[in-house]
């Protein structure tokens, strides 16, 4: 049957694409849970990371310092983004939400475009991270390994972060019930940015990561943003938990999906059928994972607590 | 009254002084050139309307002493787009003549709408298999190949330097399963494992990687064109796969080439694909084309690029022979059927489909000169080749 150190392999990749996914969730759904805000525009954050940590790390060669200058530029830009133009949106409903997001998509999109070219950057790798680690005879890329790395560091900042200390509470504070936070003297609007900046620091993050695996291309925040939404929504809107534990299960069912529908497929369809079929199923995998979530339990694995 | 008289007159001495121009020389000859400009793939656009303003340069902005002008839109890499950009050319634009297409699915979408408007359709790259059989029609011809044609020559290539077994990695999409029965068809080895990739959003290959790894096959088979090329390449390196070997088709090529190098992919070097082209075919056109580009934009151009530049060539070629009559539609199709042009891959002749019957080649990755990674041509594979979907197309050879 399954080859078990494929399977091994594979289960590692998935728990890497999941990370990865993480990344990206976790920024979004503190801004959806807390904010309730609907920013469509974090895809693009996430490229505007992979692109400035790219540009940085071509010019000074070196990967590190790239990740350096990305996280703090594009918080900045984050930030800006909540002062200027998102915190008139708050009082609005959703769809207006969607709508301004969507336009900065566009206006990012083409922002990108003027200044970097439409071709995509290459981000060069220190030659170590290029390579693979052997592992129980299992080669394992160094660079993929790093990723989970960061992302399990990134999670337990996180946790520590809302669980532990002071501008935490006051985040969950902020997210069960905002009026009252307000009336207890506190600076709501001062948190949100605070939140705001931070979901962009992570997206860039994300995009830095994924510049070296997939390259900084125009587009790229919007590909990988339906899979995000997928996960908080299964996750729960503005856990960090649900975003943690619905990013692993995404990631890990996309990629065992891709890994072994086929034979599966095989050992009741024609060959040809099988082939055909097996991708289109394994994409469809994590949508109906996510109808089942909503079925059972429509609001989330892991629910934040929420006025 | 008088007026009238002057004009008369004038208009009179004129038919006197040319009759045969004066009646039937278009004023200019529009053609519309649809292609992707945007996103990710925006680079082989670039690279098509570089190599048409090449060719432009090369006749003087003029075919047949008429004044040309190419109209480019972008089709977003979308069918539903490309169709609409068809129709906006043919009735807002009222071009003479269609051109471009990059992609398989979109000239399938916008296929009708030239057909319909009684236009010739010049397909500068998409060789689909549908329109090089049952789909072909008289109006409609190919400066490049079709999509299967560059894959069986790769399929005779591993059949000849004894590799036994393959993995195959290709997208979801009308080219990528063309590309698979290429190489399938020709290949006598064992095809270990084949994966089809969701086209184009997937850019993540961990999962086929390892796959292909496990398999233990002796080479590896890819079709990735535009950025994904660039993801797949890197993403082979970092899984450890760079002992087994690499053969591609319209994945490695003079766009990615540049970018690979960037990134310092040195596992591309040496890797081996097919193709009808490559920068350093020894034709004396091709020669001055590819000196020209590179004067002009600093790069190599790509095999778009040559197939873009072939058709306004050919187009040339038939505006000429009709004398500046692009009503003559005859003449102008009993032209493109001979194909009597100076084409950057020498002399080649169009089969019944309108398909070129022509050579292809094995090429591999080197440094130039100048360190700069690109393609040179190691051998022919294939002599005066024929793709296996013109027997479904019902036109007969008459020329």
């Amino acid at each position: 049957m399954v080859d078990p150190h494929l399977l091994f392999e594979q289960l590692f990749n998935g728990v890497q694409y999941g990370i990865l996914l993480f990344l990206l969730a976790a920024g979004l759904t503190l801004v959806f849970g807390i904010m309730d805000l609907m920013n469509l525009a974090h895809g693009s954050l996430y490229m505007l990371g992979a692109y400035i940590a790219a540009t940085v790390a071509l010019a000074t060669d070196s990967f590190l310092l790239g990740i350096a200058v990305a996280l703090p530029a594009t918080l900045i830009v984050g930030i800006f983004l909540e002062v200027v133009v998102l915190r008139k949106l708050y009082d609005r409903g959703h769809l207006d939400q969607v709508l301004a997001t969507f336009g900065m998509i566009l206006f990012f999109n083409e922002l990108v475009r003027l200044i970097w070219g439409p071709a995509g950057i290459e981000v060069p790798l220190p030659s170590v991270l290029n390579q693979s680690l052997t592992l129980f005879s299992i080669p394992l890329p160094i660079y993929r390994i790093l990723v989970i790395g960061v992302g399990l560091a990134v999670a337990a900042f996180l946790y520590i972060l809302v669980v532990k200390t002071k501008v935490g509470m006051l985040i969950r504070a902020g997210a069960s019930n905002r009026e009252m936070v307000g009336a207890l003297g506190i600076d709501i609007k001062k948190i949100f940015t605070l939140v705001f900046g931070l979901g962009a620091a992570l997206a860039a993050l994300a995009g830095a990561m994924a510049g070296p695996i997939f390259a900084a291309t125009i587009g790229m925040g919007e590909n990988i943003l339906i899979q995000v939404l997928v996960v908080i929504v299964i996750g729960g809107i503005g856990s960090i938990r649900g975003a943690f534990v619905g990013a692993l299960m995404i990631g890990v069912i996309e990629i065992l999906g891709r890994s072994f529908l086929d034979d599966l497929f095989k050992l009741f369809l024609p060959v040809n059928a099988a082939e055909t079929a097996a991708p289109a199923a394994a994409s469809m995998l994590i949508y109906i994972l996510m109808a089942l979530v909503l079925f059972f339990r429509p609001q989330g694995l892991f629910p934040a607590r929420s006025g | 009254m008088k007026k009238t008289l002057i004009l008369g007159v004038s208009a009179l001495a004129l038919t006197l002084a040319s009759p045969q121009a004066m009646a039937m020389k278009a004023k200019e000859i529009k053609i519309g050139f649809v292609t992707t400009l945007s996103g990710g793939a925006g680079v082989i656009g670039k690279d098509m309307r570089n190599s048409v303003q090449i060719a432009l340069d090369h006749l003087g902005n003029k075919m047949g002493g008429v004044p040309v002008k190419v109209l480019f839109e972008d089709d977003h890499f979308k069918p539903e787009v490309g169709k609409q950009k068809t129709e906006k050319l043919l009735h807002k634009d009222k071009v003479d003549i269609m051109s471009g297409f990059i992609w398989s699915h979109v000239v399938l979408a916008s296929r009708n709408s030239v057909v319909k408007a009684g236009k010739f359709l010049i397909i500068s790259n998409a060789g689909t298999s549908k329109i090089a059989g049952r789909l072909c029609h008289k109006n409609i011809f190919s400066t490049s190949w079709q999509n299967d044609q560059v894959p069986m020559a790769m399929g005779e290539v591993l059949n000849k330097r004894g590799v036994k077994s393959l993995y195959i990695v290709a997208p979801n999409y009308a080219a990528g399963r063309d590309m698979v029965a290429g190489v399938e068809r020709t290949f006598k080895g064992k095809i270990l494992g084949k994966d089809l990739t969701k086209w184009p959003t997937q850019l993540d290959f961990s999962a086929e990687l390892a796959k292909a790894r496990a398999s233990k096959a002796d080479g590896v088979f890819i079709f990735y064109p535009g950025r994904a090329t660039n993801a797949f390449m890197r993403q082979y390196a970092q899984a450890g796969l760079t002992k087994t070997p690499l053969y591609s088709v319209f994945s490695v090529d003079s766009l990615s080439l540049p970018k690979l190098q960037q990134a310092k992919l040195t596992n591309v070097l040496g890797t081996y694909s097919t193709q009808f082209w490559a920068p350093d075919l020894n034709t004396p056109v091709n020669k001055k084309f590819v000196a020209d580009y590179r004067k002009k934009f600093g790069s190599y151009p790509s095999h778009y690029g040559a197939q873009s530049y072939d058709s306004i060539m050919l187009i040339d070629s038939a505006v000429r022979a009709a004398g500046g009559d692009l009503k003559k539609m005859d003449t102008m199709r009993a032209a493109f059927r001979k194909a009597d042009y100076g084409s950057v891959r020498g002399k080649y002749v169009y089969g019944n489909n309108h398909f070129p019957i022509q050579d292809f080649y094995l090429r591999k990755v080197v440094a130039d000169a100048d360190g700069k990674w690109t393609t040179k041509i190691e051998q022919k594979v294939y002599s005066n080749h024929q793709d296996v979907y013109a027997g479904k197309c019902k036109m007969k050879k008459t020329w």
